[in-house]
């Protein structure tokens, strides 16, 4: 078994194990900082597969601003784990079962597919360089890239005109 | 690796962010789950991008295929930043409004 595999695997266990933990937690200050570090196993992931731009815009943005935005809000609300209202018994376990149901679902139906004789390619290939993707991303997708930027402005006023207090 | 690790482990976080949707009552953590499902589609249009570069590279060695599906998961991550900050915004507005985070207290969207 090579390095690569081990830290694929070590990597999957701890995405998975960070992200049941984030629905297991009762606190949400818990499951914010249990988010973060899943956040931290898909940077590993993507670090993995060469694609270092997206590791790291993955951290800044996700572990870092997103996260922040989530930790304030769950601070300024006071929230913590006897506020949060319980579903019951019966409509957690429907919920669980569905969601079971789903996965059961679709590895039976991937479990055979063609596809299973492709290989990723891991730790190597240039794609994911910050150089290449710069390249098209402004020769090619420079419309959308400027087109995002009206949609962070209007994101921008729409948070504030909610936000705001009084009406 | 074969592709199939990187399906099974991205439909299995896609199913965890599912299951804490539908058993949460809290809209932050719901939030959160809908941010699990999204990165979890993240990882797998990478893992698919990879692949096509590899089958790509049997047939020209300076290809570079595979770079817009980066590129897409770029253009999500912009529109998850902007999703979130509006989202946060209408949760704050309405805890503000009914002192609650609890989803079955909005079902009818009016107080």
């Amino acid at each position: 078994m090579s390095i690569t595999a081990v830290l694929f695997f070590f990597l999957s266990a701890l995405a998975l194990g960070s992200a049941l933990m984030v629905i297991f937690s009762k606190n949400p200050v818990h499951s914010v900082l249990w988010l973060i570090a899943t956040f931290f196993a898909i940077s590993g992931h993507y670090i993995l597969l060469n694609a270092q731009f997206l590791a790291i815009v993955n951290l800044i943005v996700y572990a870092g601003a997103i996260m922040v935005l989530f930790l304030f809000v769950i601070m300024l609300m006071n929230l913590n784990a006897d506020t949060e209202p319980q579903k019951n018994k019966w409509l957690k376990m429907a919920g669980a079962v569905a969601g079971g149901c789903l996965l059961l679902v679709l590895v039976g139906a991937l479990r055979d597919t063609e596809i299973r004789t492709h290989a990723v390619q891991m730790k190597d290939g240039n794609i994911g360089l910050i150089h290449n993707l710069g390249m098209v991303l402004f020769k090619e997708y420079v419309i959308p890239f400027e087109i995002s930027s009206v949609l962070f402005l209007s994101a921008m006023v729409g948070a504030v005109v909610i936000g705001k207090k009084g009406d | 690796m074969p592709i199939n690790y990187y399906i099974f482990l991205a439909v299995a976080l896609f199913c965890i962010g599912v299951v804490g949707v539908l058993t949460r009552r809290n809209a932050i953590i719901i939030f959160m789950c809908i941010e699990l499902m999204l990165n979890a589609v993240n990882l797998l249009l990478i893992a698919f991008s990879k692949m096509h570069h590899l089958s790509a590279l049997a047939l020209d060695a300076q290809t570079k295929a595979g770079t817009e599906a980066q590129l897409f998961v770029f253009f999500i991550m912009v529109v998850a930043a902007a999703e979130v900050s509006v989202g946060l915004a209408i949760i704050v507005m309405m805890y503000r409004n009914i002192h609650s985070v609890d989803v079955n207290f909005l079902n009818r969207l009016k107080h």
